[in-house]
C-alpha cells in the first residue's frame, strides 16, 4: 500500500516535472519569435507593402495586443496543435512537420542503431583490452569518426559506394522513379511501403537509407564507443568484479553477465542524448544526400525568418528531449534496482 | 601434516612498473588447517591471496614451486584456473558492499556460483543457494534470495558472500580481510558461521587480516608478513612468544582493556626487516 503510494507520488512528480518544463519551453519558443531580429510581418507582405496592408497584417497577427495576451493565445494555439503557417512552402506548419520529420526520425533511428550497435562493443572490447594494440585500434577508428567532417565523409561515401562500386543507392529518400507511388499514411517511406506491399520500393528505400545512415552512425558511434570504453574501466575495476572472476567465470561472461548490466544506465543516457542530436542536427548529411528531413527545413527557415516554422521546431526538438529523457527515466527502473521506489 | 592442499615455494609477485617485488620469496605450505596471514597495509598480504587464484593478468608472478594439490598452478593454462577457481579454492573478500553485484538479486549471484561449475536446472540452483543462505544462519533464505545487495545489512552481505564461496564445497577458501568492513557487533558472528562451516568440511582457510587477535582467536598457524616478506611463521597461540622485533612490536602496540592506560609504543622500524634472510 505504502509502496503504491510512493509509486503513485513519483509518478505525479514526474508529470508534473514535465508540465514545468513543457511550460518553460513554450516560454523560450515564444521569445525566440519575439525577439528573431526580423519582421514577421514584412515576411509575408513582401517589401514593398502599402502602411495598411502592413498594419492589417500586424493586427491579423495579434502583434498589437498585449504580451502576456499573445502568449495565452500562443499555448492555445499549441494546444490545439494550430502551429501557423509557413511562410516558405505555403502550407500549416504541422503538415509540413509530419512530412519532414518522419524522414528524419527514420534515417536517425537507422544511424542510431548502427552507432550503438558498433560502439557498444567496441566499446567493451577496448577496455578490456586497455592499453594493447585492439585498444589502439578502436580509438583511431572511433578519432577518425569523430573528427572526419560529416559532409566530407557523405560526400566520399557516395562517391565510393555509389557512383564506383554502385553498391547502394544515390541521395534522396529512393529512387527517382519511385517517388509518389507509395501512398503517404504515416510518411515513414519504409513502414508506407511495407504497408502497401510494394517490395520494389521498400529495397530502394532501404538501399538509399544505408549509406547516410551508416556515416551518421558511424560519426555517433565514435562518441559512444568513447563513453562506453571509459564507464567500462570504471566497472572492471570494482571488487564485484572480481568476485565473479573468483566465482570461476571467464572474461567474456564476467563483462557481458556482471559488468554490461552496471553500465546498461549511463550508456542509455548517452545513446538517448546522441540520438536527440541525430534529430535535430542531421541538416549536413541530409544536404549532401538530398534528404527532405527535419535538419534541412529548419535551416531553410531560419535562413529567410519564418517564424511560425521555426518556433515550432525549437518546440518539435524540446519535445523530442523531453520524450527522450521520460524514455530514459523509465528504462533507469528497468535496469537499476537502486532507482525503484 | 599429511596431504597439504597448497604448497608454495618462493613465490614472488611484482606488478607491472613497480620497482619492488609486493611479494618476495614466500613460502608455506598449508594442510586442512586454518593459516592467519598477517601484516600492515602493503605488507603484500591481499597480493599473495590474488595471487594464488591468479586473479592478477598483469602482474608477474614467479615461484620454484606453487602446487594445488595435484595442480601445478604457475603451468596451470587460464581454462583450467576457470575450472579451479570458484569450484576448488574461492575467495571472500572484504567489503560486500563493493563485492556484490549492485544489480542482481543476492540468490541468483550465489546460485551462480553454482551453474557456473555443475550441470543442473535453474530450480536447482535455487534449491542450493537458498540450503547454503541458512546454512549461513539466514532466517528467511526464501525471502533474502531475493533482495538486492543495496536492501541487506553489510552482516548479511557477508554471510551472502560466504554462501557464495563455500557453496561448491572448496578445498582451499582465502578470506581477505573478511570481517574488517563489518560492525565490530556483528564480526564475531559472521566469524563463527565462517569458522563452523571451515572446520565441518574441512576447508583449508587462509585468513588474511590485520587484526592479531582475531587470527590468534580463529587461526592454527599465523604467518607475519613485512614488506612482502614473511619475517616469521608462528602457531597461533605462541604468538605471544613471537620472536621477530615487528611481531613483537605489533603487539606491543595493541591496546588492553584492563591494567596500565600508558601511552602505547610506537614500533621502531629496521630497515633489516626488509632484508635479512629467512627465519
Amino acid at each position: 500500500m505504502l509502496l503504491d503510494r510512493r509509486r503513485t507520488n513519483a509518478l505525479v512528480g514526474q508529470g508534473a516535472s514535465i508540465l514545468v518544463t513543457l511550460f518553460g519551453l513554450l516560454i523560450l519558443t515564444f521569445v525566440i519569435g519575439r525577439i528573431m531580429p526580423n519582421d514577421p510581418v514584412r515576411a509575408i507582405v513582401g517589401e514593398d507593402a502599402t502602411r495598411e496592408v502592413y498594419d492589417r497584417v500586424y493586427q491579423q497577427l495579434g502583434l498589437g495586443r498585449p504580451v502576456w495576451e499573445q502568449f495565452l493565445l500562443y499555448i492555445r494555439d499549441v494546444a490545439t496543435l494550430d502551429f501557423g503557417t509557413s511562410v516558405r512552402t505555403g502550407q500549416p506548419v504541422l503538415t509540413d512537420i509530419l512530412r519532414v520529420l518522419p524522414a528524419t526520425i527514420e534515417l536517425a533511428t537507422f544511424a542510431i542503431l548502427f552507432g550503438a550497435l558498433v560502439g557498444v562493443p567496441l566499446g567493451v572490447l577496448a577496455a578490456v583490452n586497455k592499453d594493447r594494440w585492439q585498444d589502439h585500434v578502436i580509438r583511431v577508428f572511433s578519432l577518425m569518426g569523430h573528427s572526419m567532417p560529416i559532409f566530407w565523409t557523405g560526400m566520399i561515401g557516395l562517391l565510393v559506394f555509389y557512383a564506383w562500386l554502385g553498391w547502394v543507392g544515390g541521395s534522396g529518400r529512393m529512387d527517382q522513379f519511385y517517388i509518389g507511388l507509395v501512398p503517404e499514411r504515416t510518411n515513414f517511406l519504409l513502414i508506407d511501403s511495407l504497408l502497401a506491399r510494394q517490395w520494389d520500393v521498400f529495397a530502394s528505400a532501404l538501399n538509399h537509407i544505408l549509406l547516410p545512415a551508416s556515416l551518421l552512425g558511424y560519426s555517433s558511434s565514435a562518441y559512444i564507443t568513447r563513453m562506453t570504453r571509459s564507464f567500462m574501466l570504471d566497472q572492471i575495476n570494482q571488487e564485484y568484479i572480481t568476485t565473479a572472476r573468483v566465482k570461476g567465470l571467464s572474461t567474456r561472461q564476467t563483462i557481458w553477465r556482471h559488468a554490461f548490466g552496471n553500465i546498461r544506465v549511463q550508456l542509455v543516457t548517452i545513446v538517448a542524448l546522441a540520438y536527440g542530436a541525430l534529430l535535430e542536427g542531421a541538416v549536413l548529411i541530409e544536404t549532401v544526400f538530398a534528404w527532405p528531413g527535419f535538419g534541412s527545413y529548419l535551416t531553410a527557415n531560419l535562413l529567410i525568418g519564418d517564424m511560425n516554422a521555426v518556433m515550432t521546431c525549437v518546440l518539435v526538438v524540446g519535445v523530442i528531449f523531453i520524450a527522450l529523457n521520460v524514455l530514459s527515466d523509465i528504462l533507469y527502473r528497468v535496469f537499476d534496482p537502486r532507482t525503484r521506489a | 601434516m599429511t596431504d597439504p592442499i597448497l604448497d608454495v615455494a618462493d613465490l614472488s609477485v611484482r606488478y607491472p612498473g613497480a620497482t619492488a617485488p609486493a611479494v618476495r620469496n614466500v613460502s608455506f605450505t598449508l594442510g586442512r588447517e586454518r593459516l592467519g596471514v598477517v601484516g600492515e597495509s602493503g605488507s603484500g598480504k591481499s597480493t599473495l591471496g590474488r595471487a594464488l587464484m591468479r586473479l592478477m593478468p598483469a602482474a608477474d608472478i614467479t615461484a620454484r614451486r606453487m602446487q594445488f594439490e595435484e595442480v601445478d598452478l604457475l603451468a596451470a593454462r587460464e581454462r583450467q584456473m576457470l575450472k579451479l577457481r570458484g569450484r576448488r579454492m574461492s575467495m571472500i573478500l572484504q567489503d560486500p558492499k563493493f563485492s556484490l553485484n549492485p544489480i542482481r538479486r543476492c540468490g541468483d549471484q550465489i546460485a551462480e556460483a553454482y551453474r557456473t561449475h555443475f550441470r543442473c536446472s535453474k530450480a536447482q540452483a535455487h534449491d542450493k543457494a537458498v540450503e547454503m543462505l541458512d546454512a549461513v544462519q539466514i532466517r528467511e533464505p526464501e525471502r533474502v534470495y531475493r533482495l538486492y545487495p543495496h536492501e541487506v545489512s553489510g552482516g548479511m552481505g557477508q554471510r551472502v558472500m560466504i554462501a557464495m564461496m563455500l557453496l561448491t564445497d572448496p578445498d582451499l577458501v582465502i578470506a581477505d580481510e573478511p570481517t574488517s568492513a563489518l560492525d565490530v557487533t556483528v564480526r564475531l558472528q559472521v566469524l563463527r558461521i565462517l569458522d563452523d562451516l571451515v572446520r565441518e568440511k574441512g576447508i583449508g582457510l587462509i585468513m588474511i587480516s590485520h587484526d592479531l587477535n582475531l587470527v590468534r582467536n580463529f587461526c592454527d598457524r599465523v604467518l607475519i608478513m613485512y614488506a612482502g616478506r614473511v619475517v616469521e611463521t608462528l602457531k597461533a597461540r605462541d604468538l605471544d612468544r613471537a620472536q621477530h622485533p615487528y611481531t613483537r612490536g605489533l603487539l606491543a602496540a595493541q591496546p588492553r582493556i584492563a591494567g596500565d592506560r600508558g601511552d602505547l609504543p610506537v614500533l621502531q622500524r629496521d630497515p633489516a626487516w626488509e632484508q635479512e634472510a629467512r627465519p
